[in-house]
């Protein structure tokens, strides 16, 4: 029986989906169509946007105004999207290597704009469509098809670069913890402004064979046990904090709007009209 | 009453007047000379009458944001020169996949790459046909003059939104900075299409043909619809497809909305043809030079014509056919190592012999020089 929430969100007729047994894909996607049910937006005014790669294949399944775009590319047309009709409620779905390596760009800013879009980033440390070539998240010594010696690059922090930039809205949460993934997808959707939820995920089939993290089910565990919460962290002796990764609120402030801004220049010159 | 609106303004100038009389609410893009322009005129003038227009980060973005605009309903436009042409690219692509409504001006400069940026050329000709991967059908116009700019802009307009299409406006720098007096039509006077979209409550699929449509209805997103734009080869509801039998029909109808509808997207012009026995073909400003040589050989005896291409893509083939069976040798005077006057060859064959007259160091051509090369060559 496929629950209320997939009958009414997921465009059933295109399941099932393409995603590897045991990827958090389906997971991470659920929640945000319980996000935005719990929050009572209106289908018709919810436009979802992604770019290319596994995680950029969700809007297809959802049964919202959905654009698939250039890999990287998704926060310029969402850009655009939101701009021309700012009435529109705009979410970007996107994968680390298409968010923060090719897309890196638009990411930072569309966050200093602080335009009011959501994005979305389906973290799974590695380029899943392509097979497993190290992505910009990518922890170092960790291995990819391109980085079989260990990846001596450092890892980007997205929540963190996404708030440096300008967001007003930045949290990381995992795939395993629903309940808080929903939180934070309604916070940031809520957020009037540049919202990013970074969501770190599973890709058993190319991060976890090439890194022998184990099993889909093992890999969701080491979410469960390697992340926690940022107040939590503080407070544990230094000889536990190894290892362990941040999740939280990171930045949840409120500045001028990017198409509000854009509204008042038009309603000035309108205004201002008939005194010309 | 009808007192004429006559202006002095450039060709960059024009293209944004034209554009805002076309029905143009979005712009996105990211300055470059010699383009400039036209991001500035519309930065001023567009949040005047509601519209947008936004700075990208670079062009990538810019026509990014254009296709996102258009899909929200608005027409939009990008305009760019050179590197920013070559940025452009992969999602010129897109939008003709997707077919999405989009004008997109190159004012075309020096290259290859930061090559010449304040001098003329026409080296993106090819560029323009085939500088997206892949297989696809483009419209690309070419104006000689301020004039031109304003009226071929609105004709931009109005194919890409007949055809669900993005639509070159080639322009140059020469035709882009240059300053001469035009007359501004009345709004009433001119043609304006709008995109054709599904009526209320209609069942609706996104990329399905109807009968008597050129093109399918398109719905901006917000209005009721809910359906899906792919850069894969999708089908009718738009998901994607890996059925090559699909892929066959999509591609085949993209190319043919074009390629068969030339006899209304095709657009040229000729002087002193009718009894000509030698051509010289050339489009945009270099036109001009050529326009000017013709009368000088005409004067000296030689029965030459200028034919004229204002759409580049898709070329006037039935009409230049024809000129190549009419004359006995063309040159093909272009700014640039000769690209158009491969189209050419392709299309008249054995029927008249071609050559080229061309450079590409930033200089324009001069009356005298075609004047000399057709003496050599006629
Ligand atoms: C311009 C361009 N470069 C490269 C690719 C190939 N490519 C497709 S998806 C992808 C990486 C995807 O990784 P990520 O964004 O992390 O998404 P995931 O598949 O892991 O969800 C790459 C490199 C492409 N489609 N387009
Ligand atoms: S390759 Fe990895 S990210 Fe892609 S579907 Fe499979 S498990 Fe998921
Ligand atoms: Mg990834």
């Amino acid at each position: 029986m496929t629950s209320e929430i997939v009958q009414k969100y997921f465009r059933i007729e295109n399941l099932p989906h393409i995603w590897c047994p045991g990827c958090s894909n389906g997971v991470v996607t659920r929640a945000l169509t319980m996000a935005i049910d719990e929050l009572g937006l209106d289908q018709d005014n919810v436009v979802v946007v992604s770019g290319i790669g596994c995680s950029s294949r969700a809007p297809g399944y959802l049964d919202f105004n959905t654009l698939h775009t250039t890999h990287g590319r998704g926060l310029a047309f969402a850009t655009g999207i939101k701009l021309a009709n700012p009435k529109l409620d705009v979410i970007l779905i996107a994968g680390d290597g298409d968010v923060s390596a090719i897309g890196g760009n638009h990411l930072i800013h569309a966050a200093r704009r602080n335009i009011d879009i959501t994005t979305i980033v389906f973290n799974n440390n590695i380029y899943g469509m392509t097979g497993g070539q190290y992505s910009p998240t990518t922890p170092t010594a960790a291995k990819g098809t391109t980085a079989p010696h260990g990846n001596i690059d450092k890892p980007f922090d997205i929540a963190q670069l996404a708030a440096a930039a300008g967001a007003t809205y930045s949290s990381r949460t995992t795939a395993y913890h629903v309940n808080q993934m929903v939180k934070y997808f309604k916070d940031a959707i809520s957020n009037k402004g540049f919202s990013m939820v970074e969501v770190a995920s599973i890709c058993p089939t190319y991060y976890g064979r090439k890194n022998k993290s184990g099993s889909g089910v093992q890999m969701m565990q080491a979410l469960k046990n390697d992340f926690i919460d940022k107040m939590a962290y503080e407070k544990l002796p230094e000889e536990k904090k190894e290892g362990k990764h941040l999740m939280g609120v990171f930045k949840n402030i409120t500045l001028p709007e990017y198409t509000a801004e854009y509204q008042r220049v038009i309603d000035a010159l309108q205004g201002g009209e008939n005194n010309e | 009453m009808s007192k004429k609106n006559i202006k002095l303004m450039q060709g960059n100038e024009a293209c944004v007047e034209a554009a805002l009389m076309a029905g143009m609410k979005f712009f996105a893009g990211y300055p470059i000379t010699p383009s400039t322009e036209l991001a500035e005129l519309s930065a001023e003038k567009l949040p005047r009458i509601g519209g947008k227009f936004i700075q990208m980060e670079d062009e990538i973005a810019g026509i990014a944001a254009a296709i996102g605009g258009s899909i929200a309903g608005l027409k939009s436009m990008t305009a760019t020169s050179g590197p920013g042409f070559s940025l452009k690219q992969e999602n010129i692509g897109y939008a003709a996949i997707a077919e999405i409504p989009l004008v997109i001006v190159n004012v075309m400069r020096g290259g290859p790459s930061t090559g010449l940026p304040t001098s003329p050329a026409q080296g993106d000709v090819m560029q323009a046909k085939w500088g997206t991967h892949g297989d696809h059908a483009i419209i690309a116009l070419s104006p000689q003059s301020v004039m031109e700019t304003f009226d071929i802009t609105i004709k931009a307009f109005n194919l890409a939104e007949k055809y669900r299409t993005p639509v070159i406006v080639l322009t140059d720098e020469v035709v882009g900075h240059m300053r001469e007096k035009i007359e501004i039509p009345e709004p009433g006077d001119i043609e304006i299409f709008d995109r054709k979209v599904p009526g209320p409550g209609e069942d609706y699929l996104p990329y399905r043909l109807e009968e008597g449509d050129i093109v399918p209805k398109m719905a901006p997103f917000g209005a009721g619809y809910r359906y899906h734009i792919t850069g894969l080869f999708h089908d009718e509801t738009g998901f994607p497809s890996n059925s090559t039998d699909n892929a066959d029909i999509m591609l085949k109808r993209m190319i043919s909305k074009i390629e068969d509808n030339r006899e209304d997207i095709v657009m040229y012009d000729e002087f002193m043809m009718e009894d000509a026995e030698y051509a010289i073909i050339s489009y945009g400003s270099t036109a001009r030079t050529v326009r000017n040589a013709v009368k000088t050989l005409r004067e000296q005896g030689m029965k030459v014509g200028l034919f004229r291409p204002i759409t580049i893509w898709p070329s006037a083939e039935k009409e230049i056919k024809a000129v190549g069976r009419q004359v006995k040798k063309i040159i093909v005077a272009e700014m640039n190592m000769g690209q158009y006057v491969q189209e050419i060859e392709r299309i008249v064959k054995s029927d008249a012999e071609v050559f080229h007259l061309g450079r590409a160091n930033g200089e324009v051509l001069m009356p005298i020089e075609v004047v000399q090369k057709a003496k050599e060559v006629f």
